[in-house]
């Protein structure tokens, strides 16, 4: 059976998205990224350190060609700076699907909702295709929506918590609400909280802290994938109803 | 000579140097970066014919891990 992925008209081929921060060093980023499965991988924008002569890059160990990168606006807290990274982002290899995180807060880093909305607006004017990290607000993920966002991106706790899923219910309102793709990012601690997001109903998970800060990361990335895909086969296949007593799996009938 | 601010950082260049110029000094491959001159993003086929001069605020950027 066929189960498609696309994001603003992409095929991607993984539910999975990793971020690439976090690790001890660009090998084990490329090792984590290849065990995850992941088809995209998040990317922060900086200035390059001008006096290292070595300059190890990370386009060196994760081929853009080979793996769609998405450049994130971490560390921006308005509107004005996000536009002004993905912008550079853009000119350095041609990249229109983004990631626009505007925070608010530098000890939650919750996003600040009013400067997503308007930095949305110009990025889908200016064509790019955004992805979205937001609060788990139905109302205004809706908004991103018709403002032309792709894909809407809540957090399911704070960034790097590692807390999981906190509030269900907004996040099944987005997801029951949504005509693009809903991804959590943002939250996720282990592979079994992905698997419930998936099974909830969300299209993708986006994963960094849960898997470069855990002790294997390697082992973890591919943890990760299947419970991703697990996840979405769950939800697929519907999952049985809940029932107050028990019920038997063995037939009575033939019983000795 | 002319007194320029790179990446937050003065720097002085005792020459005329272009930006393609410039990022060769610096071993910086133009394939794999962006480049802001005074606030204004350069595309990558005027790096020869953009010229440095006096009071510059150039910043260049890669893609680096990120989540």
């Amino acid at each position: 059976m066929k189960d498609n992925f696309f994001i603003g008209g992409k095929l991607i081929k993984s539910r999975l998205i990793v971020g690439t921060g976090k690790y001890k060093n660009f090998k084990e980023t490329a090792l984590a990224v290849k065990a995850s499965g992941a088809d995209m991988v998040t990317v922060a924008v900086r200035r390059v350190n001008i006096l290292d002569k070595k300059k190890p890059m990370l386009t060196d160990y994760l081929n853009p060609k080979k793996i769609k990168y998405l450049p994130n606006t971490a560390g921006c807290f308005n509107a004005e700076d996000s536009l002004r990274t993905l912008r550079l982002a853009r000119e350095m290899g041609g990249w229109k699907m983004v990631k626009l995180e505007v925070l608010g807060d530098k000890k939650n880093l919750f996003p600040n909702m009013i400067e997503t909305l308007k930095a949305t607006k110009i990025l889908v004017k200016e064509g790019f295709k955004v992805l979205v990290y937001c609060s788990d607000d139905p109302l205004l993920a809706k908004k991103l929506e018709d403002l032309g966002a792709s894909a809407i991106m809540p957090l399911a706790s704070p960034i790097g918590s590692g807390h999981g899923i906190q509030n269900k219910i907004n996040l099944s309102l987005i997801i029951k609400n949504a005509k693009v793709p809903v991804i959590v990012d943002a939250g996720i601690g282990t592979p079994s909280d992905a698997t419930i997001a998936m099974e909830m109903g969300c299209d993708g998970v986006l994963v960094n802290s849960a898997i470069a800060l855990s002790n294997k990361p390697i082992l973890m990335a591919e943890s990760f994938k299947y419970a991703v895909i697990s996840g979405r086969k769950s939800y697929k296949a519907i999952r049985m109803q809940k029932v107050l007593y028990g019920s038997a799996s063995s037939p009575k009938k033939g019983l000795i | 000579m002319a007194k320029i601010q790179l990446n937050g950082k003065k720097h002085t260049l005792n020459q005329k140097f272009s930006l393609l110029g410039l990022l060769k000094k610096f071993k910086i491959n133009e394939k794999k970066i962006a480049v802001e001159l005074n606030g204004k993003i350069i595309i990558k086929s005027k790096y020869n014919s953009v010229f440095l001069k006096d009071k510059d605020k150039i910043e260049i950027v890669h893609f680096i891990g990120g989540g």
